[in-house]
């Protein structure tokens, strides 16, 4: 065994060979070792997150056509431990009539619901936190524990926008943990293993191509997971002035900031991971090292795909996001599942299954697209009929200046 | 003791002393949360026994669905979160009667079962306890018929949801 080849082992092995022989006990080497691997991934993640502050406030300002950060260091590098400083050093304000401990907890909760995540994040064809045989469920299970964080944060702080927006967070992230847990099943129908790690080893072909809808219906809902625009309902400036988080300060507000753009980053991850072959590239099976290469590019890249739908989509409104998971995306999902699931197993032992498989996302999505289209023609209709000309033209105002 | 045993004792400690709480404390979104605490110990229980599946379905279910409702209900039917009147009434000696009779039952019970001073059997390296459990619920040799049973009486309550909201319009 070589570092090359596996790097984690061979630092495990050595380490333990060298607590071994300073004499400790076989247990506490294991639970020193465990201890030591969670801290490392924890602070790798950290820092991760300490840069997408700057990736994320640099993307934006692309998008909005401006410069964004470039005082602080080289291209504003260093910005983002300006930011951390001014957070440290603010007031930490607790509002009157909030719960102190749950107020405390919340932030702590929302981060730790995104670092568990990371532990069964398959970053390399060897290194990884664990490789569960429940991964696909442990993430859904992962998502409870974060929205249970908002809702804590939002009653919590005795405000009511805070509190209308805990409600908006809980609703969404409820109802579209479904399309997104169905979507999950796709890869995991294709692969025969709820396992992340073997989900990305199943995948000689990537699964975008055997299954695309289900792609699409995991960044939708993923995104909607996440809180971010167009379904950023639980921040809305114009309604709830910042939603769950009004009340926080300081570094806890910075919890929350930080734990959103690393909860964007690790489901980036996770499409990447569940679709695009994750840490899968020339060589990467040899050199694990190569695979953490190919993996953060493509994390990075749905980190980006996400950060783009952000800012250049509209806010929706509430009940048009609600029936659009309910009325569309549920019942996509579900026939979506029932086709993979019928296709997959007619057409394993042959050839044709990547072309079927493609094939038959194809049908589906051409089906729901005429469905949709006869479905909002019959809306235009019943709009059309008691718009006559003649009430229209009485309920005509005409604008000052107008002839 | 070994290292497991401590887990265990931790565990089982943090769930009887959260579901104290739950019915002692006055703050009903308190009583939720400590509920979640609860729960998620048992979750705990459940990756001590090798059940993983198990545990994470505790969480996905009983943390994210249910004790989300709970907290839900409590908020939106309650004006003041904080209860009031006396927590004991009336009854209260028949209640520790027959907590007490049912805990001697049970302990009775235990004490004459085999199975309760087994140890845990040691899980083959190379089987999948996700696998087995599968093939457990659709097999008719094992569970298929309660399995079936439960689709059904899922499917029914669902479409008494979908009755009931329709039922307005």
């Amino acid at each position: 065994m070589n570092f090359w080849n596996d790097p984690i082992n061979f630092v495990s092995v050595w380490l333990r060979s060298l607590f071994s022989g300073w004499g400790m006990a076989d247990w506490l080497v294991n639970v020193l070792l465990a201890v030591m691997g969670i801290v490392v991934l924890i602070i790798c993640a950290m820092v991760l997150d300490i840069m997408l502050v700057w990736v994320e406030r640099k993307v934006v300002a692309r998008f909005q056509d401006r410069f964004g950060p470039n005082r602080v260091g080289p291209f504003g590098l260093i910005q983002p431990f300006a930011d951390i400083i001014k957070l440290l050093i603010k007031e930490d304000i607790t509002p009157v009539g909030a719960d102190r401990i749950i107020f405390n907890l919340a932030p702590i909760l929302a981060m730790t619901a995104v670092l568990l995540l990371w532990a069964i994040l398959p970053l390399g064809s060897v290194i990884y936190g664990v490789d569960l045989n429940v991964g696909v469920l442990y993430i859904i299970a992962t998502g409870a524990i974060g929205t249970l964080s908002i809702i804590m944060a939002g009653w919590a702080s005795n405000n009511k926008f805070a509190l209308i927006g805990a409600f908006r967070t809980v609703a969404q992230m409820v109802s579209y943990e479904i399309p997104m847990l169905v979507a999950m099943l796709i890869p995991t129908i294709l692969a025969g293993t709820m396992s992340v790690n073997g989900i990305v080893h199943a995948q000689n072909v990537w699964f975008v191509i055997l299954s695309p809808i289900g792609v699409l219906i995991f960044i939708i809902s993923a995104i909607a997971e996440l809180g971010r625009s167009p379904f950023d309902l639980n921040e809305a400036e114009s309604e709830i002035v910042a939603g769950f988080h009004i009340e926080y300060t300081g570094m806890k507000f910075g919890m929350f900031y930080a734990s959103e753009l690393l909860h964007t980053f690790t489901f980036g991850g996770f499409i990447a991971t569940l679709f695009f072959g994750g840490w899968r590239g020339p060589y990467a099976e040899i050199y694990p090292l190569l695979g953490v290469f190919y993996f953060f590019i493509k994390a990075m890249f749905f980190y980006w795909v996400i950060m783009w739908v952000k800012y250049s989509m509209p806010r929706i409104r509430i009940d048009h996001m609600l029936a659009f998971n309910w009325k569309f995306l549920t019942p996509l999902a579900f026939v979506l599942l029932i086709v993979t699931a019928l296709v997959d197993k007619v057409l394993a032992q042959t050839n044709f299954h990547a072309t079927g498989m493609l094939l038959a996302n194809i049908i589906v999505g051409w089906v729901t697209i005429e469905i949709l289209r006869i479905h909002a023609r019959g809306l235009r209709k019943k709009d059309e009929i008691p718009a006559k000309p003649s009430t229209q033209a009485a309920h005509h105002q005409p604008l000052r200046g107008e002839k | 003791m070994d290292f497991m045993q401590i887990i265990f004792l931790l565990c089982a400690a943090l769930i009887l002393g959260s579901a104290l709480m739950v019915v002692t404390t006055r703050n009903m979104i308190h009583a939720a949360l400590w509920l979640i605490a609860t729960l998620f110990g048992v979750a705990i229980l459940y990756v001590l026994l090798n059940a993983g599946f198990l545990a994470v379905v505790q969480v996905v279910i009983y943390i994210g669905a249910i004790a989300i409702l709970f907290i839900f209900a409590v908020m939106l039917t309650r004006r003041e979160m904080r209860d009031q009147g006396p927590q004991l009434n009336k009854g209260w000696w028949m209640a520790v009667l027959i907590s007490l009779l049912s805990f001697s039952g049970l302990f009775w019970l235990f004490n004459n079962w085999s199975g309760f001073g087994r140890t845990m059997v040691e899980i083959p390296a190379g089987s999948d306890t996700l696998k087995e459990l599968g093939l457990a619920l659709v097999s008719p040799n094992a569970f298929v018929i309660p399995f079936e049973v439960a689709s059904v009486l899922l499917l029914a309550a669902l479409i008494g949801a979908v009755y009931v909201s329709f039922r307005g319009k």
